[in-house]
């Protein structure tokens, strides 16, 4: 009797530390963004101590490692982008200006970069030359245990040259994408510490992150450049798409991006919606290696059996730029818009189409789609119905997001897949080298000569006139060719609580906080 | 809860995409994930994996995270408190409300339909729904809470008990729904034996009756199924925590199964097998310390 006494006893003890938290882990540093009192005032509210912060929500945790080499997620470059620099970095415009570097020219294969002097890391300490080569070679060198390199487009680099504060670099030949590649983040030489406590140059700094909870920047005050106006910024993980709407009316965040436009059309006169663009190619990718997505005639039918239009009526209320090929608008010069409407919406012209190929009476097929993103999902279940005019039956196939990466992308297991896919450097390489025969991340299996060849062209261009219109070649091969049926480019609705200025849209996927600040009215109330 | 660990262990190699494909995402390329998988120990066979982690646990390593880098003890610590307490709390709620609830239904005749249809409908609603619709009402709509900003216990205790609270609620009341009619049914079930009527035809207080001699009888059921309740919130607290925005236990579990993070989901399935365990043995002692003939080896 004592002894069960005992037990139980011993049980509530036990779970009382464990309640109290004396002993356990302290690895939860959860400071909130916006308040400085309580919980029960939305931050709209002007006080007088009002700080100089923000909460932005996201609606995914960046659960990888921070190493800006290593971290491959959109999500994880889209945040930590405030936070890393490299000897360029990119404009909202798409150009690129010196940044590590304080200047640069380039003529034909080789560059040649002044190092800025007065850069600091986060750490404190200053960036020498040491860094740089470094962080290039860390890309660019394969790793340990023979694995390839993270950036292998930088295996066109032939040498590298230092001499006091100037940087020489040579490549085998000349390219005129190589410069988008030195984005790469410049990191200390010295510090090992970058999965989970990174250190960068960038106008932000990282200060914590609780997983599954928020990740906190701060302003960094040795900026070499002009700063950033926000002191600082906590990120906030919200998943639930109910709750992403009720945190930003509650006052508990004060932006959001990439909200669909029923999230934005019920938010009120309390926030303004901004509209840019995703940055991605939204199409249903067709396996070629499956039956009967290998035959053209067959692909160009579902090309003209979709009215791409009413996706977005339907699906998107109306928000989206229509797409013909593998490029988005924001890319400038590379994009051909003449490609866009090259498929029209015809019924008629698809059977028929279907009956050359030997389908007259339609066939049947599977889309799978990734369940974890919803404007995907829609936009499939809008092209079920539209297939059904012409006779082809299609059934949508959920699946969870890890098993799409293995099944679909790396295994290509599949008929056809809805997603959008992006661009990891601000190249036109980026989006068009995994449809070249023989890329590793080739999911579609296409394999087409004369696509080979123009990219190759293209790739090898001596300037850069002739490399866009190589590239552009490359696109309406894709088009003629009708590789997949191309949808658009997502718009990108950010929600900014009224009062707060600066959203920039840049053509890749990041959110540049350093422009983001208090408009002159609601900074009066500001204490500095 | 070794067949438990096991069973979690072995799940992971049946279904599709592991770590490594996770971690490389639309980066992966055959060379790549074969890399990744070796310096994961993920080309091992699962018996050695597994006997790996088993020896780790029982020396008091958890491992590290894949995802997050961290060891696992240091980043569940703050969310295992968290689901705990909010456990505790819905608990609570559940047994305050509900027992005096049961006990005062049981046996009034009046308002029967009414009474049923509520209880049908606290018990059909989904947490899921009832958490929206208290934030939507209670936080956007009166204030009393901030939606999506769960106050840091230590500044604001009153703030984040309040947020909780609204959290246990819409945790608790199907659950509540459950246990009232329950309670009323063994209630019912106990006034109508003899030893009920034999004491009020002596002329005991009907109240007292209630309190010394029903409730007893009646409780043990109710008990277990309160136990029972106990280890099925904390598997219901993964929807509220992300109705809510609360980084519980829950949210962790789900997204390390996403990101097929194995060390966090091998510890937290062991940690609630380890809560179902503790609960259920809890529910033991109660019941033999109410009710004698329930203790091994006779009375004390």
């Amino acid at each position: 009797m004592k002894r069960k006494f005992l037990a139980v006893l011993l049980l509530l003890g036990l779970l009382g530390t464990v309640l109290c938290g004396c002993g356990g882990g302290s690895a939860d540093k959860t400071p909130e963004g916006g308040q400085t009192s309580g919980s029960n005032e939305p931050a709209a509210q002007p006080a007088e101590t009002r700080a100089n912060e923000i909460t932005v929500g996201i609606a995914q945790d960046l659960d990888e490692s921070l190493d800006p080499h290593v971290a491959v997620a959109a999500g994880t470059k889209e945040v930590m982008f405030n936070v890393f620099e490299g000897l360029v970095k990119p404009t909202p415009d798409g150009d690129l200006i010196p940044a590590v570097a304080s200047a640069f020219t380039s003529d034909a294969a080789t560059y040649t970069f002044t190092l800025r002097e007065g850069v600091k890391f986060h750490n404190g300490d200053p960036v020498e030359m040491g860094d740089v080569i470094y962080s290039i070679d860390r890309n660019r060198l394969p790793g340990e245990s023979g694995a390839e390199p993270l950036i292998p487009a930088l295996a066109a680099i032939q040498s590298m040259e230092a001499e006091g504060d100037t940087l020489t670099i040579t490549l085998d030949q000349p390219n005129n994408e190589f410069l988008s590649y030195l984005t790469l983040a410049i990191l200390p030489e010295d510090y090992d510490g970058q999965d989970t406590a990174p250190v960068g140059t960038g106008p932000f700094k990282f200060v914590s992150r609780a997983a599954q909870d928020n990740i906190v920047l701060e302003r960094f005050e040795d900026y070499w450049g002009q700063g950033a106006y926000l002191d600082k910024v906590t990120f906030k993980i919200i998943e639930n798409s109910d709750s992403i709407l009720m945190s930003l009316q509650s006052g508990a965040v004060d932006l959001f991006a990439h909200l669909t436009s029923t999230q934005a059309a019920q938010l009120g006169d309390e926030f303004n919606i901004e509209e840019g663009t995703m940055n991605l190619v939204q199409a249903m990718y067709l396996n070629h290696a499956e039956k009967p997505f290998d035959d053209v005639r067959v692909r160009q039918a579902l090309c003209y059996a979709i009215d791409r239009q009413q996706i977005l009526d339907l699906a998107f209320d109306g928000y989206g730029s229509l797409i013909g090929s593998s490029m988005y608008p924001a890319f400038g010069k590379y994009f051909d818009d003449s490609l866009t409407n090259y498929y029209t919406y015809d019924v008629e012209k698809a059977k028929s189409l279907l009956a050359d190929a030997g389908y007259p009476d339609g066939f049947s097929m599977t889309i799978t789609v990734p369940s974890n993103y919803q404007p995907h999902i829609d936009t499939a279940q809008v092209i079920v119905e539209q297939l059904k005019e012409v006779g082809v039956t299609a059934e949508i196939q959920l699946v969870e997001w890890g098993s799409w990466l293995s099944d679909v992308y790396a295994g290509r297991q599949y008929q056809a897949t809805v997603v959008g896919v992006d661009a990891s450097t601000m190249t036109a390489r980026a989006l068009l080298e995994r449809f070249s025969s023989t890329a590793g991340n080739n999911f579609i299996n296409y394999n087409d000569s004369e696509y080979d060849a123009f990219f190759q062209e293209a790739v090898s261009a001596a300037d850069d006139a002739a490399q866009t219109a190589a590239y552009k070649q490359a696109e309406a091969n894709l088009t003629k060719n009708a590789a997949n049926v191309y949808i658009q480019d997502l718009a990108d609705l950010v929600a900014v609580r009224k009062g707060l200025e600066g959203v920039r849209f840049y053509p890749i996927y990041v959110l540049d906080l350093s422009g983001i600040r208090y408009t002159a009215l609601s900074r009066r109330d500001v204490v500095i | 809860m070794l067949m438990v660990s096991f069973l979690t262990f072995a799940a992971f190699s049946l279904i599709s995409g592991d770590a490594a494909i996770a971690a490389l995402g639309t980066s992966a390329t055959p060379e790549r994930l074969a890399a990744l998988r070796a310096e994961l120990g993920l080309d091992r066979p699962l018996l050695v994996r597994y006997g790996k982690w088993l020896l780790g646990f029982f020396t008091g390593d958890l491992g590290v995270s894949i995802s997050y880098q961290q060891p696992v003890g240091e980043l569940l610590a703050p969310k295992i408190r968290l689901t705990l307490w909010l456990s505790l709390v819905s608990f609570l709620l559940i047994t305050a409300v509900s027992i005096p609830l049961g006990v005062l239904t049981a046996g009034r005749r009046r308002f029967e339909g009414t009474r049923t249809a509520l209880n049908q409908l606290g018990m059909a609603v989904p947490p899921f729904f009832t958490g929206m619709l208290l934030s939507w009402v209670f936080g956007v709509g009166l204030k009393w809470f901030a939606p999506g900003q769960f106050p840091d216990a230590k500044e604001d205790f009153a703030g984040a008990a309040v947020y909780l609270l609204f959290a246990a609620a819409a945790l608790s009341i199907p659950r509540i729904a459950m246990t009232v009619r329950m309670l009323r049914s063994t209630v019912q079930e106990e006034l109508g034996k003899d030893y009920v009527r034999t004491a009020i035809a002596r002329g005991n207080d009907r109240g007292q009756v209630l309190r010394r001699h029903v409730l007893k009888n009646a409780l043990p059921p109710v008990v277990t199924f309160l136990a029972q309740t106990m280890a099925e919130i904390v598997a219901g607290s993964i929807v509220v925590e992300q109705v809510f925005v609360i980084p519980g236990l829950g949210r962790m579990l789900v997204s390390s199964i996403g990101g097929r993070d194995y060390p966090v989901v091998q510890a937290i399935v062991v940690i609630l097998a380890l809560w179902v365990v503790l609960a259920g043995t809890a529910a033991d002692l109660i019941n033999q310390r109410m009710d004698p003939r329930l203790r091994l080896g006779g009375a004390a």
